[in-house]
C-alpha cells in the first residue's frame, strides 16, 4: 500500500516537473509552445469526460457539443460583449455547462448504446446551430474576428496576448485548478458515490443513492469543466470551428481516453500527448491522415483497450 | 404552392426511405448485438461505389442485385474479424472500434474513386418524369420507394417466417434464453450484421442513382438514422420505420415553410419525444434502458 500511494505521488511529481518546464524542452524536439497548449486543453476536455466514462461508468458519445459550446460561448462574449478574457470563458463554461446541465435532464434514464446515441444526437443539435446561424456564429467557415486579451490585474498586466509562453502558463494554471478540483472531487464522499456508481449501479441504488440524480450532477460537473477546456481551446486558436462541434470530435475525445486509459487519473493527460503528437505528425506526412488516425482507433481497441496508463497499473481492475 | 408542397412532400418520402433502410439495418445490429454501427454510412457508400464498379458490366439492374450482397458480405467479413471481438466489452470499444473503422473506410474510397463526385448511370426509363404536372416525380423516385418498400416487407417476412429471422427477433428480446436453447448465438449474430449490411447497401445503390457518388455520402444519413431509431423506441423496428418516415416528412415539409430549420426539426422531434415518452414512440419499457 504504502509503494503504491508514493509512486503515484511520484507519477504525479514527475507530470507537474515536465508540464512546468515545457517551454524549455519542448523546442528542442521541434515543437513549439502552441502545440503544448493544444495537448492541454484536449487533456483537460478528455480528464472532464473521464469523470463519466472512467468514474461513474456512463458513457457520453458527444461532448463536443460542451466543449464547442464553451469555445462559441468564449469566443462570441469577446467579440460582441468585450474584450475581456476572464469573463469570457466565465461565459464560455456557464453556456456549455448549462446546456449539459439542461440535456441531462433528458438523458439520465437512459444507459449504454441508448445513451451513447442521445447524447450524440444532442451534440448534432449544437452542430447544426452553429453551421447554420450564419450572421451570428460565422456558420462554415468559423467563427472569427475576437482575439484573447491581456490579463489585467490593476497593478501589473500579463501579456497572454502576444507571449505565447505566458500564454501556455496561463492555460497550466486553468488546467492545474481544474485537475485539483477533480481530484477533491473524486475523493469526496459524492466522487465515492460515482465509483459506487459504476462498480455496481443496482448495488448502490438498493443501498439508497439516488442513482438519477448523482449521473445527472457527474453529468453536468463533466460538461462545466469541459466546458472551460472548450474555452481555453477558442482563446489558444482564436477561433471557433464548428467541427470542434461535430460528433467526430467527441470521438477524438473518447479516444484521446481510452488511449490514455480511462482508469488513471493521469490516462488522458498521456492520451493528448499520444494523440496531438500522432494528428500533428501525420497530417504533416500524409493526406490520407484519416485512414493512419482510423487504424490506430482499431488497434487501440483491439490490442490496447486499457490504454497506456493500464498496462502499468498492474493490479487495477478492466 | 400545390407544386412545392408536393414537391416536398415526395422529397419527404424518399428521404425518409432512405432513413428507414439505413435505420433498420443500424437498428437490428444494435438490438441483437448492442453494437451502434459508425461506419454503416460508409457501408452505405461503399455498396455505391460496388454499384459503380459494375454497372459497366451487368447494367443498372444487375448491380442493383449484386452489390448489395457484395456489402453484405463485406459487412460479414468485418464483423468476423473486428466487431466480434468487443460485445463482450464496454459498449464505449464497439463505439470507438466502428468509429475508426468509419474514417478508414471514407479514406479507403477516396484513396480508390478520388474524392470528387461520381454518377451512376440510371436506366433512361426511370429518369423520365411521371407527368408533365408533376415534372418533378422522375419514374426512379416512384422507384426508389418501391424498392424500399418491396426491401422492408422482405425484411419484416424474413424476420416472421425463416428459421433465422424467429431467432433474431427471440435473441432481441432474451439473448442469454436463446443461447441457452442451443442457438449458435455468435453465428446469429454475423448473420444478423450482414443483413443489417445488405440494407445500407441497397440504400447506397439507390441514393447513388439519385445523388451520385462521394465518399462521404453516408455522413449525411447517419445521424438521422439515429433520430430515427431514437423517436421509433431502440428495440422495436416498427417504430424505426414509423421514427424515419416521421422525421423524413417533417424535415421536407419543414423546408417549404422554414428552410432554415429542416435539420434542426428532427432533433426538436428527438427532444420533445425524449421529453414525453423517453422510452421512444413504440419502444419496450425496459428495453436497453
Amino acid at each position: 500500500m504504502n509503494a503504491l500511494i508514493r509512486h503515484k505521488y511520484a507519477t504525479t511529481a514527475i507530470i507537474w516537473a515536465l508540464l512546468l518546464t515545457v517551454p524549455y524542452w519542448l523546442p528542442m524536439f521541434g515543437g513549439y509552445t502552441a502545440l503544448a497548449g493544444r495537448v492541454l486543453v484536449f487533456a483537460m476536455a478528455a480528464m472532464s469526460f473521464n469523470l463519466l466514462l472512467g468514474f461513474t461508468g456512463i458513457m457520453s458519445f458527444g461532448h463536443a457539443a460542451y466543449f464547442g459550446l464553451g469555445a462559441y460561448g468564449c469566443g462570441l462574449f469577446l467579440k460582441y460583449v468585450t474584450a475581456s478574457t476572464p469573463l469570457a470563458m466565465l461565459a464560455g463554461t456557464l453556456l456549455g455547462g448549462i446546456a449539459g446541465t439542461l440535456f441531462g435532464l433528458l438523458l439520465v434514464r437512459r444507459r449504454g448504446v441508448y445513451f451513447a446515441m442521445v447524447t450524440i444526437a444532442f451534440g448534432q443539435v449544437c452542430f447544426y446551430i452553429a453551421y447554420k446561424w450564419d450572421d451570428f456564429t460565422g456558420g462554415y467557415d468559423g467563427l472569427r474576428g475576437f482575439a484573447r486579451a491581456a490579463l489585467d490585474f490593476g497593478a501589473f498586466k500579463i501579456d497572454i496576448a502576444n507571449n505565447s509562453t505566458a500564454f501556455y502558463f496561463f492555460i497550466l494554471a486553468v488546467f492545474g485548478l481544474a485537475a485539483i478540483l477533480q481530484a477533491f472531487l473524486l475523493k469526496s464522499p459524492f466522487g465515492r458515490t460515482m465509483l459506487a456508481i459504476r462498480e455496481n449501479e443496482r448495488r448502490a441504488r438498493f443501498l439508497g443513492l439516488p442513482i438519477e440524480k448523482h449521473i445527472w450532477l457527474s453529468f453536468s460537473i463533466s460538461c462545466f469543466f469541459t466546458a472551460l477546456a472548450g474555452s481555453l481551446y477558442a482563446l489558444l486558436n482564436n477561433f471557433a470551428d464548428p467541427l470542434g462541434l461535430n460528433y467526430i470530435m467527441s470521438g477524438n475525445i473518447v479516444m484521446i481516453t481510452v488511449m490514455g486509459g480511462m482508469r488513471a487519473f493521469w490516462g488522458p493527460l498521456i492520451g493528448a500527448v499520444l494523440f496531438v503528437a500522432l494528428q500533428d505528425y501525420v497530417s504533416s506526412m500524409t493526406t490520407n491522415w484519416m485512414f493512419f488516425v482510423g487504424l490506430t482507433f482499431v488497434c487501440v481497441v483491439l490490442f490496447f483497450p486499457r490504454g497506456l496508463m493500464g498496462m502499468f497499473q498492474k493490479g487495477a481492475r478492466t | 404552392m400545390f407544386q412545392v408542397v408536393m414537391f416536398n412532400l415526395t422529397n419527404g418520402l424518399i428521404v425518409g426511405a432512405f432513413y428507414v433502410l439505413m435505420a433498420l439495418g443500424l437498428s437490428m445490429i444494435i438490438n441483437l448485438s448492442n453494437v451502434v454501427n459508425f461506419a454503416h454510412g460508409n457501408f452505405l457508400a461503399l455498396g455505391g461505389y460496388f454499384a459503380f464498379m459494375l454497372t459497366p458490366y451487368v447494367g443498372f439492374w444487375g448491380a442493383l442485385l449484386i452489390s448489395p450482397l457484395l456489402t453484405a458480405v463485406f459487412g460479414y467479413a468485418i464483423e468476423q474479424l473486428l466487431i466480434k471481438h468487443v460485445y463482450a466489452r464496454n459498449h464505449i470499444y464497439s463505439l470507438l472500434l466502428t468509429f475508426g473503422l468509419g474514417f478508414i473506410l471514407q479514406d479507403v474510397c477516396r484513396f480508390f474513386w478520388g474524392p470528387s463526385p461520381l454518377p451512376l448511370g440510371i436506366p433512361d426509363s426511370l429518369s423520365t418524369p411521371i407527368t408533365a404536372d408533376l415534372f418533378f416525380i422522375t419514374w426512379y423516385r416512384v422507384f426508389m420507394v418501391a424498392v424500399v418498400i418491396v426491401a422492408v416487407s422482405g425484411l419484416f417476412a424474413f424476420l416472421k417466417y425463416t428459421r433465422v429471422g424467429m431467432r433474431i427477433r427471440a435473441g432481441t428480446l432474451d439473448l442469454d434464453t436463446v443461447s441457452a436453447l442451443g442457438v449458435n448465438v455468435a453465428a446469429l449474430r454475423s448473420y444478423n450484421f450482414a443483413v443489417g449490411s445488405y440494407l445500407a447497401g441497397l440504400a447506397g445503390v439507390l441514393a447513388a442513382g439519385q445523388i451520385g457518388l462521394n465518399p462521404n455520402m453516408g455522413d449525411d444519413l447517419i445521424m438521422p438514422s439515429f433520430i430515427a431509431i431514437i423517436v421509433g423506441g431502440v428495440g422495436s423496428l416498427t417504430g424505426t420505420l414509423l421514427g424515419g418516415l416521421l422525421i423524413g416528412v417533417a424535415a421536407a415539409l419543414t423546408t417549404v415553410f422554414y428552410p432554415a430549420a429542416s435539420e434542426a426539426v428532427i432533433y426538436v422531434i428527438m427532444a420533445v419525444v425524449l421529453l414525453l415518452r423517453p422510452r421512444g414512440l413504440l419502444g419496450e419499457e425496459g428495453m436497453l434502458s
